[in-house]
């Protein structure tokens, strides 16, 4: 009994069908940490695309040996790194905002690159034209440049959505009940593992090719050309 | 315990990371070719082979697939009277290049498909078979292009490597976690871990620079 729901045993099917409600909160619980954390990552992302961008070295540089450091160490360890390492300097957080807080973290890097990429995309004929309009450069970057850029960036944070997702099975390990973590307890009081984890894997498929397939999708609608921010 | 102490039991458990991060990155390399090259085929079983484990194992989380290969293969292998338990290593590392080379394989798929139609064609003309094709005019132009994808993803396979310490195996973050049990000193050690696999990860871009250094002359010439 998990979440005040029972399962049955007596043979695979039914068991599978008993257990779908119990891994459904775990659902829940796996969608909303990807997406506080997808929110962190959005806002920390753009500090430190900004941060980097700031023509002084002094500034410039820590920002990216910053942004190349949460990309190239594990989450795990960046997990385990908040969660022992907080409550020591007296922050103590439940263990889903701290999972949110080192998935965000670690994509924050990501999406920095991102926001980089789709700024840069935009081609220079565009900043000269503006220039020779005489736009002052703030007008020039909300007017000409970010309206150009946004298409771009919107499918890649979409695929770093799911991307997102699918590292939220590691939140479990510091106790947080997402899907797979409900999945284990399931496998660990029954000693039926096949049944949930295959479950689970089937649920993250359905999430991943409908996600991947909206994500296309959106990617066509867009206008190149530009979304006028009105 | 001095924080120096703690080099010896995290150095031999870098030894283990580095070990797993090589040989998945190896595998991981020949499936994705495999898989690639095969979504690609004529034949529409390999076609269909290709396209179900790039989907299986991109669509699904990799943690998943480590508990899956752990926990649920020894189940699978009982009831059809074989038997599938591996040691930790094995899944491990069978994890690892899975997930990777089904990443790697549309990073083969897409540059394969990038070389231009006209090469394609000028072969074509000179009467290629579709292997010579494929070996003497698609690879040599499309392997450079792969190397800066490649790159990214020999990190995530490092990184990745970390998970797993959650069967048991005793790699970097396996020996962090027992370290931090024993002593408590969480400060030290995950700070020390983290910097460990920074260095571990520039080591390898640089490594993965001279390679692509390497296989980007065959681009000027095209053999």
């Amino acid at each position: 009994m998990l979440f005040g729901i029972e399962w049955d045993t007596s043979d695979n099917l039914t068991f599978a069908i008993s257990i779908l409600p119990i891994l459904m909160r775990g659902l829940w619980v796996t969608l909303q940490a990807a997406v506080l954390g997808f929110f962190v990552a959005m806002v920390l992302g753009l500090v430190l695309a900004a941060l980097k961008a700031v023509p002084a070295r002094i500034v410039s540089w820590p920002t990216r040996v910053i942004a190349e450091f949460l990309r190239d160490t594990p989450l795990l360890i960046q997990l385990f790194f908040l969660y022992y390492v907080l409550p020591e300097f007296g922050l103590i957080l439940p263990a889903f905002l701290t999972g949110a807080l080192a998935l965000g973290l670690q994509y924050s890097a990501y999406l920095s690159e991102v926001y980089r990429a789709g700024i840069e995309a935009v081609p220079r004929g565009q900043h000269e034209a503006a220039r020779a309009l005489d736009l002052t450069p703030r007008d020039t970057f909300i007017r000409i440049i970010l309206p150009q850029a946004i298409p771009r960036i919107i499918p890649a944070m979409g695929n770093y959505l799911v991307a997102i997702t699918k590292d939220v099975p590691i939140l479990s390990v510091v106790t947080v009940l997402e899907l797979l973590g409900v999945a284990r307890i399931i496998g660990d009081r029954t000693f039926n593992y096949l049944v949930p984890l295959t479950m689970v894997g089937g649920i993250y498929l359905i999430l991943t090719l409908l996600a991947s397939y909206g994500v296309r999708r959106l990617d066509r609608s867009l206008p190149k050309t530009g979304i006028p921010l009105k | 315990m001095h924080w120096t102490e703690y080099l010896v039991p995290l150095g031999q458990g870098a030894w283990v990371t580095v070990q797993l991060t090589f040989w998945s990155t190896i595998f991981g390399a020949i499936l994705s070719f495999a898989a690639g090259i095969g979504k690609l085929s004529g034949f529409a079983a390999i076609r269909w082979l290709s396209v179900s484990y790039i989907e299986i194992f991109r669509g699904t989380s990799l943690l998943v697939q480590l508990f899956w290969l752990y926990f649920a293969l020894p189940i699978v292998g009982e009831m059809a009277g074989i038997d599938l338990r591996f040691s930790p290593v094995i899944v491990g590392i069978l994890a690892l290049s899975l997930n990777i080379g089904a990443y790697g394989a549309e990073v083969v798929r897409g540059s394969i498909q990038a070389v231009t139609r006209a090469q394609y064609e000028a072969a074509r003309a000179l009467n290629f078979t579709p292997r010579q094709t494929l070996f003497r005019i698609a690879l040599p132009q499309a392997i450079p292009e792969m190397m800066p994808p490649f790159d990214n993803l020999a990190i995530q396979n490092l990184k990745d490597t970390a998970l797993v310490s959650l069967i048991t195996l005793g790699d970097l973050a396996f020996r962090a976690e027992q370290l931090r049990n024993f002593t408590q000193d969480s400060t030290t050690i995950f700070s020390l871990v983290l910097i460990m696999y920074f260095g571990m990860a520039l080591v390898l871009t640089a490594m993965m620079r001279v390679l692509a250094r390497m296989v980007g002359r065959w681009r000027q010439t095209g053999r």
